[in-house]
């Protein structure tokens, strides 16, 4: 095996900066499991179809698994473990608990990322808002129909929260 | 899987970027948001030696609208212009058809340069480009030259791009009279997100007494490239576009004249005659809407 080059990459992560060397052809998915440690980030199909690698850059929606990380160098990245505050879980975290959002949780971390981008922008979505903004996302268990109500609960709380801060 | 080694490099300028595809001979690739080309990677059934990301040129990731149309530079992502308001009052049919590629996440990375230059022709964005008479400027080691849609796209996945040029820019021509425009896009795919089977984008131009004054019309997965429907347009112009028996002709034409290819997911007799209703859909739908710009007025 040759030497492959190695690039000096430096990300922050969850808002801490965090550096690796590694091959251009590390994705983004495999410097967050592999060099970081982050394995919340799931990889399921790696082809960019199944969403279980989505993950935030720079604040927009993204698939971890069709991104080099040399790509992103500098850039803002949140994942899964950006949610949850210690052992406190996220509002949305605690939706999809209280809703049956999730069975195995393979699927979840991505469908996490994908809802908080989702209420990012829209605070009420209807219910094909919903399915049309996560059809990025499969899951093999659920059927959907739980997951849907994790995010309509989530909204609901999210727009609670704020209603009674105003 | 994982791709198989390539040097890397960060363009800063678009000769930047020749040189470096200059030195390091036809293995090397242009790398813009990487949707289309890193699954391709990941499968190993691209493997480039090098790769040049052409997302850091500085003003690369510009939309600019004037007199002149609209023109996106090479690093616009998908997202970028379905948001884009000015996109969306001058050429409504971007933003049409943007809604159908893939899914958020895949929009906010993916270009529309480089899903052109990737030329799948499933994408829907190469048929918008002919419905709207888009020219793409090409830059190489000679210098920049401009190609319109219609001549770009060659075969799969193939387009009059040299190994050691770059699509650089997308221009789309203005409007004869943005308020007496109609544009429309639908497509069948078996998820919403997932390649399409067959599509179609139609731009119409009306006169002043509201007779079809010039019609486009083209096809996606309906062939090896996206192709206009000239033989339908040419049966549109000079008619109201609410003229039903003419718009079940026009129907009937477009199953008769396009020859798609029948593969795992839909035979070629299928795809000939979703092609036709397609077209009739989007047309009907140019009849109820007026154009986003009147709305916006
Ligand atoms: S692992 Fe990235 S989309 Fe499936
Ligand atoms: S919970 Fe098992 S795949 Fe979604």
């Amino acid at each position: 095996m040759t030497c492959e080059q190695l690039h000096h990459v430096s990300l922050i992560v969850n808002g801490v900066e965090r550096s690796a060397a590694v091959p251009a052809r590390t994705l983004l998915s495999d410097f967050l499991r592999h060099e970081l440690g982050l394995f919340g980030t799931h990889v399921g199909c790696e082809q960019g179809v199944c969403g279980a690698c989505t993950v935030l850059i720079g604040g927009r929606l993204a698939r971890s698994c069709t991104t080099f990380a040399v790509q992103v160098q500098g850039e803002e990245i949140r994942t899964v473990e950006g949610l949850a505050n210690g052992d406190e879980l996220h509002p949305i975290q605690e939706s999809f608990r209280r809703c049956h959002g999730l069975q195995c949780g393979f699927c979840t971390p991505g469908f996490l990322m994908a809802t908080e981008a989702l209420l990012s922008e829209n605070d009420d979505p209807s219910d094909s808002e919903i399915r049309d903004f996560l059809s990025g996302n499969v899951c093999r268990c659920t059927g959907y129909v739980g997951i849907v109500a994790s995010v309509k609960d989530a909204a609901l709380r999210a727009r609670g929260v704020n209603g009674s801060d105003q | 899987m994982k791709p198989e080694s390539f040097s890397f490099y960060v363009a800063e300028s678009t000769q930047h970027a020749l040189d470096i595809l200059a030195q390091e001979g036809d293995d090397s690739k242009i790398l813009a948001g990487g949707q289309s080309l890193i699954p391709l990677m990941n499968f190993r059934l691209a493997r480039p030696a090098a790769l040049v990301d052409v997302c850091h040129i500085p003003g690369s990731e510009r939309i600019t609208v004037d007199n002149a149309g609209v023109r996106f530079r090479c690093s616009v992502r998908h997202r970028d212009a379905l948001h884009s308001n000015e996109v969306n009052a001058v050429a409504p049919l971007v933003g049409q058809a943007l809604k159908w590629v893939g899914h958020e996440a895949i929009r906010s990375r993916g270009t529309l340069c480089g899903s052109t230059a990737h030329a799948d022709p499933a994408a829907e964005l190469p048929a918008v480009w002919l419905a709207l008479g888009a020219e793409m400027v090409i830059s190489g080691p000679h210098g920049e030259r401009h190609v319109p849609a219609e001549s770009f796209f060659k075969s799969f996945f193939t387009t009059d791009l040299n190994a050691d040029e770059m699509l650089t820019e997308i221009r789309v021509p203005p409007a004869p009279d943005p308020s007496l425009r109609r544009t429309a896009f639908q497509e069948i795919a078996r998820r919403h997100g997932d390649f399409a089977i067959v599509g179609a984008a139609v731009v119409i131009d009306l006169d002043g007494s509201g007779r079809i004054a010039a019609a486009r019309v083209s096809a996606l997965g309906a062939g090896e490239v996206p192709m206009r429907l000239r033989s339908a347009e040419a049966m549109l112009v000079g008619s109201p576009l609410d003229d039903q028996e003419l718009l079940e002709n026009v129907e009937a034409e477009v199953r008769k004249s396009v020859q798609p290819p029948g593969d795992s997911h839909a035979s070629a007799r299928y795809r000939k005659k979703v092609t036709g209703t397609l077209v009739r859909r989007s047309l009907a739908e140019c009849a109820e809407t007026p154009s986003t710009y009147e709305g916006m007025l």
